[in-house]
């Protein structure tokens, strides 16, 4: 009798790639959440110094400023002075009052009274530039800053 | 003519797009992960009023010279001795046992010559401007280290075991203290009070002076 045939054995049957598109889709969507898309192009060095005594830095009420010795492409033209850099744009330590305001301005109004300011600094920089940005800081009474760092200490190495 | 049924979209390359934007998006992604060492700048002051009269000893001195060295209190130091340095100084409570200004929690040495509690100890921070910001940042990191470990041990003791100072305050901060957020805040205070982040900073010399 041979109304059940035996089914032919050995051949394992195709993995089923419905389902394929779906997942895919789903890790598209977590990156497409979490991306955030640089809006400044970094035109300076920019390699943070370590600590471990670190807070985490709220980000809707932060205005960035940049530090650090010019990048390569940019050292023709401005040397290998240590330069801020607010936005996309070089600012000048006599314009930083104005530069910052501005920064200030694009923050949510309720939160712009208390901004803080995130200071990414090389860690070549000289404190000199730092503590002329801090006085410009007082200056115009934004005195909440954080240092921002990379994990890690100092004494490791 | 007879209406012919719609033939149905392949889906097949519906994959392949998805690849595609998935790939772009990995790509272009940073993760941010900013943090850092907060700070309050002191506020702008006039010029005429005089500085509060601080005693000799109460003042702990932090000299960083243009060749990212030490010099603390007169001495010579390495780094990784600055933390214990400052803890020894902060936690002396010099004020004899009766007196107004008698730390009654210090574990220190009681050394009359050093501070006489941690609410008048001040660190002061001397940098040059040719200081590098990595080292710079690295004397900070210290002296926050120097506060919160000493924060860390008189929250445990009023508090209890569990209560570390430093960990509350990073899970309130990230929103994810379990229980009364405002008792632990009002807790947190209490232990600000007792050592208050006293670090002063100097207007940076320039070389040579």
């Amino acid at each position: 009798m041979s109304k059940f045939k035996k089914k032919k054995g050995g051949e394992l049957p195709p993995v089923n790639t419905a389902s394929l598109p779906d997942i895919v889709f789903m890790l598209l969507f977590f990156f497409m959440v979490v991306t955030v898309l640089r809006n400044n192009e970094l035109m300076i060095k920019n390699e943070l110094p370590k600590a471990d005594e670190v807070e985490k830095l709220k980000k809707d009420r932060s205005v960035f400023i940049f530090a650090g010795e010019p990048s390569k492409q940019y050292q023709a033209k401005y040397g290998t002075e240590g330069k801020i850099q607010i936005g996309d744009k070089f600012t000048d330590v006599s314009n930083l009052q104005f530069a910052l305001t501005e920064a200030r301005e694009k923050l949510r109004p309720e939160l712009q009274d208390r901004v803080v300011v995130a200071l990414k600094v090389d860690k070549e920089t000289n404190t000199g530039l730092v503590s002329d940005i801090k006085e410009e800081l007082r200056e115009l009474n934004m005195v909440k800053i954080i240092y921002i760092a990379a994990p890690g200490s100092q004494l490791d190495n | 003519m007879a209406r012919r049924a719609t033939p149905e979209v392949n889906a097949g390359s519906m994959a392949d797009i998805a690849f595609l934007l998935l790939i772009f998006f990995l790509v272009t992604t940073t993760i941010e992960k900013d943090k850092g060492i907060a700070r309050q700048l002191p506020p702008k002051q006039d010029e005429d009023i005089p500085p509060p009269p601080l005693k000799e000893k109460n003042i702990f001195i932090v000299n960083v010279n243009q060749n990212d060295q030490l010099l603390v209190e007169e001495e010579l130091m390495e780094l990784k001795d600055l933390k214990d340095a400052a803890i020894a100084f902060l936690d002396n409570g010099g004020a004899p046992a009766g007196s107004p200004e008698y730390c009654n929690y210090c574990k220190g040495s009681r050394d009359p010559s050093s501070s006489d509690n941690p609410i008048k100890a001040v660190i002061s921070v001397q940098n040059d401007r040719l200081t590098s910001y990595e080292m710079y940042i690295a004397v900070q990191n210290e002296l926050v280290g120097a506060y919160n470990e000493l924060r860390n041990r008189e929250a445990q003791r009023l508090f209890g075991q569990n209560f570390v100072y430093t960990e509350v305050k990073n899970q309130i901060n990230e929103g994810k203290y379990q229980g009364n957020v405002e008792a632990a805040e009002e807790k947190l205070k209490q232990v600000q009070e007792l050592f208050p982040l006293k670090l002063s900073e100097a207007e940076p010399k320039k070389r040579g002076e």
